[in-house]
């Protein structure tokens, strides 16, 4: 899936030659510190990023080279949550459900996250409520691919045991889960395999 | 999961997204329009000319002040997409980079036709200069408004996108924005000032055949060209 992957920003490589493969419908843990490449290696995947080097493949596929095809079927869950600030959370799936003619089934996918049908724009929610808000956008597409990239940060023990629950049925559902953490143990109870980063390396596959 | 939405469709729910920003944060408009109001006041005070004199600045007064309050509002309008990547995130959902670039287009000409709307008025009343003509000549005045605000917005949405992330950019937006509108700046403002102080020769048609040409060329090649510099921003 990803072979010779590297990516530079200026002189600095923040990914440096990683190769992994991923069969579909399994979860893999990225660790490392921060620095290490895990975002990177993420954004590549998610076509945000073109690799300076290697290619990255779905399903066959190179995933920068096809990205127009492959966008539906990736997504991202990260620190930039892409919310509209001065919309409601509602109104926020709406236009993003629209936007990529997926069902909204608002109320359905706010209770999945433990969020109520509130009329405030998202300026007003606490950061652990826009980053529930931010993972029932990303869940809207039915993701092929899942990529998470610190889906524990800013979450209470309850909204860690929510990520995990619906990352869990996800995977059973048959999507392929990556996840990068500073936090393995609560991830460990979802991946079966773990890949360690060091200044853009991997070094470590367990 | 329904079909995914065409290019069109897209960019006019890209556009109902931004208005829809605009009416929860009806902040934005007042100030825009206040900041092009004390332009259109200072030029008018400043001018200290006769009414007849006046009343030729008009049309230089507004658009200049359209222009002004245009690199505010296309600031603004990605600011909103770049508080929370939600630019990057239009891309990965995947919008089509035109759809993006077309509707941003329509909701920042539908603000400036609204400012230049709110300041219409003050104009007339501040310059001396009635629209005569009656209907007609109102309804040029509003082909001229519409034509010139959108002359503004696709230079202008295809210039914000570059300049956002630029550590200048409330300087950057201007410095290559302005030199680029001038000829729109001029047909627009000619056309205005003809249809307030009378248009004797019959000159307005031609102003605004000038800005319509502008404008349909800026909103063909800059949507055609948004998409490689959306990638890269």
């Amino acid at each position: 899936m990803v072979d010779d992957l590297s990516r530079r920003f200026g002189q600095r490589w923040a990914v440096a030659r990683a190769s992994f493969s991923l069969p579909r419908g399994e979860a893999l843990m990225l660790t490392g510190n921060n620095g290490s490449g895990k975002t990177t290696l993420l954004r590549c995947l998610s076509t945000a990023l073109k690799p300076h080097v290697g290619t990255a493949r779905w399903g066959g596929v190179d995933l920068w080279e096809q990205r127009a095809a492959c966008r539906p079927k990736v997504s991202l869950y990260s620190h930039a949550s892409a919310l509209y600030e001065d919309l409601s959370g509602p109104e926020n799936l709406r236009t993003w459900a629209r936007l990529g003619g997926y069902e909204p089934r608002v109320e359905q996918r706010l209770a999945e996250v433990g969020l109520e049908l509130r009329p405030e724009p998202v300026r007003t929610y606490s950061a652990g409520m826009k980053r529930r808000l931010a993972l029932a956008r990303a869940l809207l597409k039915e993701p092929e691919l899942l990529l998470l990239d610190e889906p524990f940060a800013a979450l209470d023990p309850d909204g860690r045991t929510l990520v995990l629950d619906l990352a869990s049925r996800r995977r059973a559902a048959g999507t392929t889960l990556i996840l990068a953490t500073h936090i393995p143990e609560e991830a460990a109870k979802l991946c079966d395999r773990r890949i360690h980063l060091e200044s853009g390396q991997i070094v470590e596959v367990a | 999961m329904s079909a995914r939405p065409g290019v069109i469709r897209q960019a006019l729910m890209v556009a109902q997204k931004d208005l829809l920003i605009e009416v929860r944060s009806p902040s934005r408009v007042v100030g825009l329009f206040f900041f092009a109001l004390a332009l259109v006041v200072l030029i008018a005070f400043t001018a200290d000319a006769s009414p007849g004199v006046l009343r030729k600045t008009a049309g230089g007064a507004l658009w200049l002040g359209l222009l002004l309050a245009s690199t505010r509002a296309l600031d603004l309008s990605y600011a909103v997409e770049t508080d929370n990547d939600a630019l990057s995130g239009l891309v990965l959902w995947p919008v089509h980079p035109a759809a993006v670039f077309y509707g941003k287009a329509i909701a920042n000409t539908a603000v400036l036709a609204l400012v230049g709307t709110l300041l219409t008025p003050l104009v007339v009343a501040l310059y001396s200069a009635p629209i005569p003509g009656g209907w007609p000549a109102w309804g040029q005045y509003a082909v001229i408004l519409g034509l010139g605000s959108a002359a503004l917005a696709a230079p202008g949405t295809f210039y914000a996108l570059l300049t956002t992330r630029a550590r200048a950019s409330s300087v950057m937006l201007p410095l290559l924005m302005f030199p680029l509108v001038v000829p729109a700046l001029l047909s627009a403002s000619r056309a205005t000032t003809l249809l307030m102080d009378g248009d004797g020769m019959g000159e307005v048609p031609g102003w605004v055949s000038l800005l319509l040409a502008f404008g349909l060329l800026h909103w063909s090649l800059e949507g055609l060209f948004y998409g490689s510099i959306v990638e890269d921003s």
